[in-house]
């Protein structure tokens, strides 16, 4: 998963998805508001590592970036619905607001360059959430 | 066991329902005004861009819960869906004191004097039920005015040749301009055309007691942090309670409208915060629920005399459900045009509502509101979905773009229309609403020649790319929703009176959009706000004459 993130956000001279943590996004969402998404993602999981296997036998992460890429560019139509979920989690995760766990160090924002404003008055929230 | 008598029940405390409980209980009436969600205040403020009346990913900020309220939605082909308040399709409006006046992005537009007259002005057409409305736009004009006071309204609409006659200026001045007002201004002067501030339910000086706008990223979708939003629920609500007279009851859902053996209504059943079933007696009922529950209160209240709803003798109840074809255009600049001021949308024209050869009306345009991040992935031109283009898009653009969009005025389709769910229920057992339809194909024309002028604007302003954002031919209904309760003189094509009464009765009235004939060219809301002024200065006065 943690490749397929990155893959969707590569890392260059700004971190990616992997490294901004989006994959704790999805995995608290799954337990979260995403529950009915969790045979979605272990059935599209398994389902594109097996197509992953017979075709480079190797397990996606293994693979090269380089064929990695390849391997998502010429994605057999079955794995689709699969890949668009992930890539609209990692983006929601990667771009949103940093407390929800995908935007590690408000990454992308600064990428984007725009100030990240603290929130006045609001700590007391957050707080709660953590319990 | 009923509740004591009132003389009003309002059921929906938004735009419509907020300004009629003021209106009547300062008149001297007694008030219970029914709402299903809560009160939300500025401290509510999550700044949460997943969870938002905007970006609905994870939740809605100020309701409806998923848990409780699910509807159906039929989409091109057919097929059901079953789907929650925050999945798309849903038709979201708001369910909250003040409902989407709350968290909107406070558009305050009038009309113009041809948005009331569309057959006049262009015949009828084929496949569409375009009628003009009962009332004209000089009848709205001092309603419209008393919102703007009221309610609070800023910006300058002096330049704007296009608009109706109007008395007064607005009251408060418009917020100093960004950088993309800088850039398009002069750019859209340079093609004739004629910009200006656009109006916003937003306070830009201290007014009604509240600060002005800190001009944050935070708009659209959020409950304003300062509270410098001007909706229902920091005006007219606070105002009707502090007359003693109105009786504010939060998490209380309709179920129906209660009519006695000779067909007079006599008040309201609802369930309580603590799902308690409850009758409120009344001589008057107000229906302010937003158009699609409004019209399905209407269905769900069947009996005996009216075996298939109120209102609904020749099956007009729920019918024309529309909202806005929106459609425009993002182009990318190479310099900056992002100065990270909010509220972003700033200038508009109306060149385009009315008069474009071959099409029967148009839209107003104008700078779309700020975005965040998230938002701005999905503006990405097509192809640009994933991996090393899509970053390389996002890095080089968020700072480099600028996005006109404009909600098209949709011709009203028959077929489009809110119905019973024969098999889903929400929690408390009634049936929900199905959504069915389309929008007309002469609305995406329209849609689609409104998207190459802001393009073409986009180009004038010195865009080096530019691509069009289009609307399809799904069913329309979402914040703007309109039309399912319309307004006419024939009680055989309309299901409300110019005095916003339902035909068959003489005590029963809906207040929101639902009885606007068309949604305008226009962010509706100032008109539903001035249409319930106007008919509580109606009801307000002949309640004088009848005590």
């Amino acid at each position: 998963m943690e490749a397929l993130c990155d893959q969707i956000i590569p890392a260059d001279q700004d971190p990616g998805a992997a490294w901004a943590g989006t994959l704790y996004y999805i995995d608290s969402q799954l337990v979260g508001h995403f529950r009915k998404l969790q045979s979605a993602y272990r059935e599209g999981l398994a389902a594109f590592d097996a197509a992953c296997l017979s075709a480079h036998r190797a397990a996606f992460a293994d693979l090269p970036v380089d064929q990695q890429t390849a391997f998502l560019n010429h994605l057999p139509a079955s794995l689709q619905p699969f890949f668009d979920m992930v890539i609209a989690h990692t983006m929601q995760g990667f771009y949103s607001d940093a407390r929800h766990q995908g935007n590690r160090d408000a990454v992308s924002w600064r990428m984007l360059g725009i100030p990240i404003i603290p929130i006045r008055g609001r700590a007391q929230y957050e707080f709660i959430r953590k319990g | 066991m009923s509740l004591p008598r009132v003389n009003v029940v309002i059921i929906g405390a938004g735009a419509g329902g907020g300004v009629v409980a003021k209106e009547l209980s300062q008149a001297g009436l007694h008030v219970a005004l029914l709402e299903r969600g809560l009160w939300y205040t500025a401290n509510d403020c999550r700044k949460d861009d997943l969870r938002n009346q905007r970006s609905s990913i994870l939740g809605n900020n100020s309701g409806p819960d998923d848990e409780r309220n699910p509807r159906v939605f039929v989409d091109l082909e057919g097929n059901r869906h079953v789907v929650l308040a925050s999945e798309g399709g849903y038709s979201n409006n708001a369910a909250c004191v003040g409902g989407g006046t709350l968290t909107y992005g406070a558009m305050a537009w009038r009309y113009q004097p041809k948005d009331f007259r569309l057959r006049t002005t262009y015949g009828s057409l084929a496949g569409g039920t375009l009628e003009d409305w009962p009332i004209s736009y000089d009848d709205l004009e001092p309603f419209y005015e008393k919102a703007e006071y009221e309610v609070g309204v800023s910006g300058d609409v002096s330049n704007d040749p296009f608009k109706g006659p109007r008395a007064k200026p607005l009251p408060m001045p418009p917020l100093p301009p960004t950088r993309e007002y800088e850039i398009l201004k002069p750019a859209a002067q340079r093609l004739g055309l004629h910009p200006f501030d656009l109006p916003m339910l937003r306070n830009s000086v201290p007014y009604n007691g509240r600060p002005p706008c800190m001009r944050c990223r935070w708009c659209v979708g959020f409950i304003c942090e300062v509270d410098a939003k001007c909706g229902t629920h920091n005006t007219v609500i606070p105002r009707a309670l502090a007359t003693g007279l109105c009786d504010l009851r939060l998490g209380c859902m309709a179920k129906e409208i209660l009519t006695n053996d000779q067909g007079k209504v006599t008040g309201v059943s609802y369930f309580d915060a603590h799902d308690r079933l409850q009758v409120q007696p009344a001589d008057l009922v107000i229906v302010s629920a937003a158009a699609i529950e409004s019209a399905r209160l209407l269905l769900n209240s069947k009996s005996r005399l009216f075996p298939t709803g109120l209102g609904n003798r020749y099956d007009w109840v729920g019918r024309n459900l529309q909202g806005h074809a929106y459609s425009g255009a993002t182009g990318l600049f190479d310099f900056e045009t992002y100065d990270d001021v909010g509220p972003g949308a700033n200038i508009a024209i109306c060149d385009y509502n009315h008069g474009n050869p071959g099409l029967r009306g148009g839209a107003m345009l104008c700078n779309e509101f700020i975005r965040l991040p998230i938002q701005f992935v999905d503006m990405a031109p097509e192809g640009v979905r994933w991996g090393k283009a899509h970053k390389d898009f996002m890095r080089r653009s968020y700072r480099r773009s600028i996005k006109i969009m404009g909600p098209t005025q949709e011709m009203p389709v028959f077929d489009s229309r809110v119905q019973l769910d024969p098999v889903v229920k929400d929690f408390w057992g009634m049936p929900v609403a199905q959504l069915s339809g389309y929008r007309h194909s002469h609305t995406v024309e329209i849609s689609d020649v409104m998207a190459a002028k802001a393009e073409a604007w986009l180009k004038e302003a010195g865009a080096v790319q530019t691509w069009r954002n289009l609307s399809g031919r799904d069913l329309s209904g979402g914040q703007h929703q309109a039309g399912t309760c319309r307004m006419g003189n024939d009680p055989k094509t309309s299901v409300v009176d110019s005095w916003c009464r339902v035909h068959d009765f003489d005590n029963l009235h809906v207040i929101d959009a639902s009885v606007h004939v068309s949604n305008g060219g226009f962010n509706p809301v100032l008109t539903i706000l001035a249409n319930a002024y106007r008919v509580s200065a109606h009801l307000a006065q002949s309640w004088k004459g009848k005590v």
